[in-house]
């Protein structure tokens, strides 16, 4: 059953990794970014790690998502790849390099380790489980975050400004 | 149970996307989602790695990572959207200016 689930899961987040990579249209790239998130979410699922799946619905399929959107109905898009590109030899490297990449994470696979089974019983990843590792052991790190994101929403805010003036 | 070197071999392979989007793609918009696509795939890994050391600390990881990416997605599209105001036209390639 999970190994089922995890064959759909996986298919769907390769399928749309790549419809991310190859559309043209960054509005169909953004659509596609938003199904490979959600599969993502259900891999975490398959994982039993609940929360952090909502956590993944809401804030990336749904907020992250909304950004990207509304980021391209601002800009214009379809510009892109037009004309002559100066960093030709980038590109016709990075397939080459990837594969390298790849083969050496299938190395890695290959070892012992990650091939035996896990704990018998999974680890359960509901609100309570990481809550209270939150608000125990990582208390520090979840506090600062939170001056991480005042610290964006005011860079955001000076960044986005327009000038009183110059427009 | 799934073992964890399916997840971490699917998580590889997202995050191969992701570094193939950032070095093939032209439009910063799409350069940040494959940004996107790896971190995902380096929170797919935590959790899998997590759940195979019996712990859930690779799932307080992953809310870090979330915290971190959301932050990052506004401030990078805020640049983007302040660099589109000055030069009315999208292409990492033509941001040279710093360019040693």
């Amino acid at each position: 059953m999970s190994v089922v689930a995890f064959a759909i899961l996986a298919a769907l987040v390769l399928v749309s990794g790549a419809g991310v990579l190859v559309k043209r249209n960054p509005i169909h790239a953004a659509l596609f970014l938003v199904v490979n998130l959600a599969s993502v979410a259900g891999l975490f699922l398959t994982l039993r790690a609940e929360f952090l799946a909502m956590a993944q619905v809401i804030v990336y399929a749904g907020a992250i998502a909304v950004l990207f959107v509304f980021a391209i109905m601002v800009l214009i898009p379809g510009k892109e790849e037009t004309g002559p590109d100066p960093l030709r030899g980038q590109r016709v490297m990075a397939v080459p390099l990837v594969m390298i990449f790849l083969l050496l994470v299938a190395l890695v696979l290959r070892s012992s380790v990650l091939r035996q089974p896990g704990p018998d019983v999974p680890v359960p990843g509901g609100v309570e489980e990481v809550g209270r590792l939150l608000f125990t052991d990582y208390l520090f790190p979840f506090e600062v975050t939170s001056v991480l994101l005042l610290v964006a929403i005011v860079g955001v805010l000076a960044l986005a400004r327009r000038k009183v003036g110059t427009e | 149970m799934v073992p964890a070197s399916w997840y971490v071999a699917l998580s590889a392979a997202l995050f191969s996307m992701g570094v193939l989007g950032v070095l093939i793609r032209r439009d910063p918009l799409v350069i940040f989602m494959s940004i996107e696509l790896m971190l995902n795939a380096a929170n797919l890994a935590l959790v899998a790695f997590g759940q195979r050391h019996g712990t859930a600390e690779g799932q307080a990881l992953v809310f870090f990572v979330m915290c971190v990416a959301a932050a990052e997605v506004a401030v990078g599209l805020a640049i983007i959207v302040a660099i589109f105001r000055v030069r009315r036209r999208l292409s990492v390639d033509e941001l040279n200016l710093m360019r040693w």
